[in-house]
C-alpha cells in the first residue's frame, strides 16, 4: 500500500485537520510533561476502577464527540444552506453524513449516559461501587478506543461512506471499496463490547447492591431506567455483534451474506442492523427519561406522579421496542401483512410514552417550581419531544410512509426525538449532577444562555425541515437545483444549526468558567435532592458512604430529612471499608484490542494476531491475578468524613 | 463491593460463599443469558441462508453422518463429565475434581480434532466459505460454537493449574463453577446445532 492511499489526501480541510491533530498531541504531551503529571494520569484516571472517575472520562469522551459529531453537522449544513454548492463534493458529503450519525448514536449520546449512569447509579442505590469495578474500566477503555479507531479513520484511510446504517449491498467492496467500511465493522465492535460488559455490570449491581430497605419499587427512577436499558443493551448488542462479524467476514474474507450472488441476501442485513438499531433507539432513550424524571421531581419539590406506572410504561417500552424494527424499511416490499403488524406495535408504543408525559405533567402540578438551567431542558423536553413522537406515529402507518420514507420529515422526526429526548436529558443531567461529579456548580446564567440558544436553534434548524420532507427533500442528498423552492427553509435551518453550535461553545465555556470561579458546594445537597447522592459530600469520597444507609421510603434521603436530620453517620458505626485495586490491565488490553483493530481494517493479518495474543495475555495474567482489593482503616475515614465535614 | 465482597457465608457450596463469587456467578448466568441472543442470531442467519446455495452444493449433498455424530457423542459425554467434576468438588476431591476436568477437557479436545476435521474435508470437496450463502452461515455458526469451544478448553487448563498450584479454594471453586456453566451451555447450543443443521440438512 502507498502512503498517499494510507492518509486521506487531496482536501485542504484534511490537512487542516492533520494539523490540528499534530499540534492537539504535541500540546497534550507538553503540558503533561511541564507540569510533571504523567504519573498523576496514570494513576488517578488510566488505571482507576472508581466508578465515578470512569463515568466523568466517559462524559468528557461525549463532549468531544458532540464537538465532532456536530462540526459534521455544520460542514453539512454549510453545504446545502443555498443550492448547486461547491463547499463538498458527493463522496466527502456521504463520509461525512456517515461519521455524524454513527458518532453521534454510539460515541456520544450512548457514553453520555453511560457517564451518567455510571456516576450516580451507585450513589442512587447506596453502593461503594458497581459489582465488578474492573470489568467497568474494560468497557470503557473498550469504548473509548474503539472511538479512537473509528475516528481516525477521516485521516488515515478514509471514512465510512455508507450511511450509518450501512445497507448491503452498498456497504459491500463492490461498491465501497477502500477501508472505510471496515473501520465501522471493526470499530463498533470493539466499543460494542465494551457495552455488552456494562449492561451485565449494571444489571448485576442494581439486583444485587442495593442498600438495605431498598426494595425494587423503591428504586429511584432513573436507577429503574438503567435496570431496564442494561437489558435491552444484553439482548440486543449480540444482535450487533453478530451483523457486524458477518460484515467484517463478507469485506474482509468473500463470504456472501449480503453479497449479490450465490445466494447472498442483503435484506438479512437491513434485518439484523434493526433488530438491535431499534432498541438501540431505546437504550438512549429511556435512561433520558430517568433523567427527567429526577429533575422534574425534585424541582417540583414532589414525589413523581404515578411511580408505578412509570414503571410499567418502561417495562412495556422495553418490550415493545423489540418488535417493531421492520418500521424502518416499510418500503422494502415486506408486503402488508408484515407492515400492518409493526404498523399497530410501532403506533402501540406512544401510549407508554403518552403514560409518562402525563405523569412528568402531573408531579409539575401544584409543584413548587424553580426554573434551574436542569429543569429548563427538562420542560423544554416536552413540548419538544412530543412534537417529536406525533410525528413518529404520523411515520408508523406503512401506507403514509411511504410519502414520508427517506425524507427530510422522517430526518426532523428523529432529531426531534433524539436531541429534545436524549441530548436535552445529558445537558439536563450534567447541570444536576455536575456539583457529584466536581464539588462545584456550573454557572446558571450561562447556562440558561447555553439552553435558550440551543434550544431555539434546535427549534429554527429542525422544524423547517418536516417542511422540507413534504415539499420532497430527500435525506443524503448532497446538493439541490435553484428551482426547486427548498432554498428559503434550507437557508433559516442553517441559521438554527449555528445557533446550536454557539450554545454549545457557551456549554463549554460554561465548564471553564464554572471550574475557575464556579459556587463550591458545600452541602452536598445543592439542590434539595429526594435520592441517596444527595446524601454524600460532592464530590464524593472514594467509598461514597462510609456507612451503608438503610433506605425506609421511595425518595430515601428525602424521607430521611424529613424524619431527623439526614444521613448522619457517627464514628462508632464505623468499620473498615474493602475496596478493589486499581490496574492498568484494562487500558493495556484495550490497546492491544485498537492494534487488532487497526491490522482488521487494512487486513495487515500479522499485526491483528500479534496483538489478538497481547489481548489473550492480558486475559491470562487477569485470571492468575489473586489481588483481592484492599482495606480503607477506620482512622482514614474518620479524617475523610471530618474533613468533609468541617467544610459544611 | 465494599465489606459485603467478603461477606462470608459458611452455608453455601464453596463456590457461593463469598459475596464476590455470588455477583460473579449471577453476571456470569447473565453473560450466558447474551450469549444465547448471539447464536440465537446466528442460527437465524443459517435458516434464513440454507436454501440459498447458489451454485455450491446443499446441506444434504455434503454433510457426512458419521464424524457428526462422533462429534455428538464425545460433546454429550464431556458436558456429563464436567457435571461430575462438580459433584466431586462438592465432595471435596481434589483428585476426583482433577480427573475429571482433565476428561472433559480431553473429549472437547478430541471433538474439535473430528470438527477440524470435517471442515477440511468439505474444503476438499470445494464446499468453502465463500461458495455460497448457505455455506458461509454454516461454517461462521458451527465455526463460532468450536472456537467457544476451544476457547473453554484454554480456560479449563489455567483453572487446571490454579487448582493445582492453590488446591481448592472459594475462589477456585467459584471458577471451576462457572466454566462449567459455559460448557453446559456449548453443549446446549451443540444439540441445537445437530438437530436444526445436521439432522434437518439430511433430510430436506
Amino acid at each position: 500500500m502507498k502512503w498517499s492511499e494510507f492518509f486521506v489526501t487531496g482536501e485542504p480541510l484534511i490537512y487542516a485537520a492533520d494539523v490540528a491533530i499534530v499540534l492537539t498531541i504535541i500540546g497534550i504531551v507538553f503540558v503533561l510533561t511541564y507540569f510533571k503529571k504523567w504519573k498523576w494520569l496514570w494513576d488517578e484516571w488510566l488505571t482507576t476502577v472508581d466508578h465515578k472517575k470512569i463515568g466523568i472520562m466517559y462524559i468528557i469522551c461525549a463532549v468531544l464527540m458532540l464537538f465532532r459529531g456536530g462540526v459534521d453537522a455544520l460542514l453539512m449544513r454549510a453545504q446545502l444552506t443555498v443550492p448547486n454548492m461547491k463547499f463538498l463534493d458527493a463522496q466527502h458529503y456521504n463520509e461525512i453524513f456517515t461519521t455524524h450519525g454513527t458518532i453521534m448514536i454510539l460515541f456520544m449520546a450512548m457514553p453520555f449516559l453511560i457517564g451518567l449512569m455510571n456516576i450516580v447509579v451507585p450513589l442512587q442505590i447506596g453502593a461503594r461501587d458497581v459489582a465488578f469495578p474492573y470489568l467497568n474500566a474494560l468497557s470503557f477503555w473498550l469504548f473509548f478506543f474503539g472511538a479512537l479507531l473509528f475516528n481516525i479513520s477521516f485521516v488515515i484511510g478514509g471514512s465510512p461512506d455508507a450511511g450509518w446504517t450501512a445497507y448491503f449491498p452498498l456497504a459491500s467492496n463492490e461498491f465501497s471499496p477502500g477501508v472505510g467500511n471496515n473501520y465501522y465493522a471493526v470499530a463498533l465492535q470493539i466499543s460494542g463490547i465494551g457495552t455488552l460488559m456494562t449492561g451485565i455490570n449494571f444489571l448485576v449491581t442494581i439486583l444485587k447492591m442495593r442498600a438495605p430497605g431498598m426494595t425494587l419499587m423503591r428504586m429511584p427512577m432513573f436507577t429503574w431506567t438503567v435496570l431496564i436499558t442494561s437489558v435491552l443493551i444484553i439482548f440486543a448488542f449480540p444482535v450487533f455483534t453478530v451483523a457486524l462479524a458477518l460484515m467484517t467476514f463478507d469485506r474482509l474474507f468473500g463470504t456472501q451474506f449480503f453479497s449479490m450472488a450465490n445466494g447472498g441476501m442483503s435484506m438479512l442485513w437491513a434485518n439484523l442492523f434493526w433488530i438491535w438499531g431499534h432498541p438501540e433507539v431505546y437504550i438512549v432513550i429511556l435512561p433520558s427519561f430517568g433523567i427527567f424524571s429526577e429533575i422534574v421531581s425534585t424541582f417540583a419539590r414532589k414525589r413523581l406522579f404515578g411511580y408505578k406506572a412509570m414503571v410499567g410504561s418502561i417495562v412495556g417500552i422495553a418490550f415493545l421496542s423489540f418488535i417493531v424494527w421492520v418500521h424502518h424499511f416499510f418500503t422494502m416490499g415486506a408486503g402488508p401483512a408484515v407492515n400492518s403488524f409493526f404498523s399497530i406495535t410501532t403506533m402501540a408504543i406512544a401510549i407508554p410514552t403518552g403514560v409518562k408525559v402525563f405523569n412528568w405533567l402531573f408531579t409539575l402540578r401544584k409543584g413548587k417550581i424553580r426554573l434551574t438551567t436542569a429543569m429548563l431542558w427538562s420542560l423544554a423536553f416536552i413540548p419538544n419531544f412530543v412534537i417529536g413522537g406525533v410525528t413518529g406515529v404520523m411515520l408508523a402507518m406503512a401506507a403514509a410512509d411511504y410519502q414520508y420514507h427517506n425524507s427530510y420529515f422522517l430526518i426532523a422526526h428523529f432529531h426531534y426525538v433524539l436531541i429534545a429526548g436524549t441530548v436535552f436529558a445529558c445537558f439536563a443531567g450534567i447541570h444536576y449532577w455536575y456539583p457529584k461529579m466536581f464539588g462545584h456548580l456550573l454557572n446558571e446564567h450561562l447556562g440558561k444562555w447555553a439552553f435558550w440558544l440551543f434550544m431555539i436553534g434546535f427549534n429554527i434548524c429542525f422544524f423547517p425541515m418536516y417542511f422540507l420532507g413534504l415539499m420532497g427533500m430527500t435525506r443524503r442528498m448532497y446538493t439541490y437545483a435553484a428551482g426547486l423552492g427548498w432554498t428559503p427553509l434550507n437557508v433559516v435551518a442553517t441559521i438554527g444549526a449555528v445557533l446550536m453550535g454557539i450554545g454549545f461553545i457557551v456549554f463549554c465555556y460554561n465548564i471553564y468558567y464554572s471550574a475557575r470561579y464556579g459556587e463550591r458546594d458545600m452541602t452536598g445537597d445543592p439542590w434539595d435532592g429526594r435520592t441517596l447522592e444527595w446524601a454524600t459530600a460532592s464530590p464524593p469520597a472514594h467509598y461514597n458512604f462510609p456507612v451503608v444507609p438503610e433506605v425506609t421510603d421511595l425518595d430515601a434521603y428525602w424521607a430521611m430529612k424529613k424524619n431527623g436530620s439526614g444521613y448522619e453517620v457517627k464514628e462508632e458505626q464505623l468499620e473498615p471499608i474493602h475496596m478493589p485495586s486499581n490496574s492498568g490491565r484494562p487500558f493495556l488490553i484495550s490497546i492491544a484490542f485498537f492494534f487488532a483493530g487497526f491490522g482488521l481494517v487494512f487486513k495487515w493479518f500479522t499485526l491483528a494476531i500479534i496483538a489478538a495474543i497481547f489481548i489473550i495475555l492480558g486475559l491470562i495474567l487477569r485470571s492468575f491475578d489473586d489481588d483481592d482489593g484492599y482495606y480503607i482503616s477506620v482512622d482514614e475515614i474518620k479524617r475523610t468524613e471530618r474533613l468533609a465535614r468541617k467544610g459544611a | 463491593m465494599a465489606e459485603a465482597a467478603h461477606r462470608y457465608d459458611e452455608t453455601m457450596p464453596l463456590e457461593y460463599r463469598t459475596q464476590e463469587s455470588r455477583l460473579n456467578i449471577l453476571g456470569f448466568w447473565i453473560f450466558l443469558g447474551a450469549e444465547v441472543a448471539l447464536f440465537a442470531t446466528l442460527f437465524a442467519t443459517y435458516l434464513v441462508l440454507f436454501q440459498r446455495t447458489g451454485s455450491g452444493p446443499t446441506a444434504k449433498e455434503l454433510f457426512e453422518v458419521k464424524d457428526v455424530l462422533i462429534e455428538t457423542l464425545l460433546l454429550l459425554t464431556s458436558s456429563f463429565t464436567c457435571g461430575l467434576a462438580v459433584f466431586e468438588m462438592r465432595r471435596n476431591r481434589l483428585s476426583g475434581l482433577l480427573t475429571w476436568l482433565l476428561v472433559t477437557l480431553l473429549l472437547g479436545a478430541g471433538f474439535i480434532t473430528f470438527e477440524i476435521r470435517e471442515f477440511i474435508h468439505y474444503v476438499h470437496e470445494g464446499a468453502t466459505m465463500q461458495t455460497s450463502a448457505f455455506l458461509s452461515s454454516f461454517f461462521v455458526l458451527v465455526g463460532t460454537h468450536g472456537a467457544h469451544v476451544s476457547l473453554g478448553i484454554g480456560w479449563m487448563i489455567l483453572i487446571i493449574i490454579q487448582i493445582l498450584q492453590r488446591g481448592l479454594t472459594p475462589r477456585t471453586a467459584r471458577k471451576v463453577f462457572i466454566v462449567s456453566l459455559y460448557w453446559h451451555f456449548l453443549d446446549v447450543v451443540w444439540i441445537f446445532i445437530f438437530t436444526l443443521v445436521y439432522l434437518t440438512g439430511m433430510v430436506i
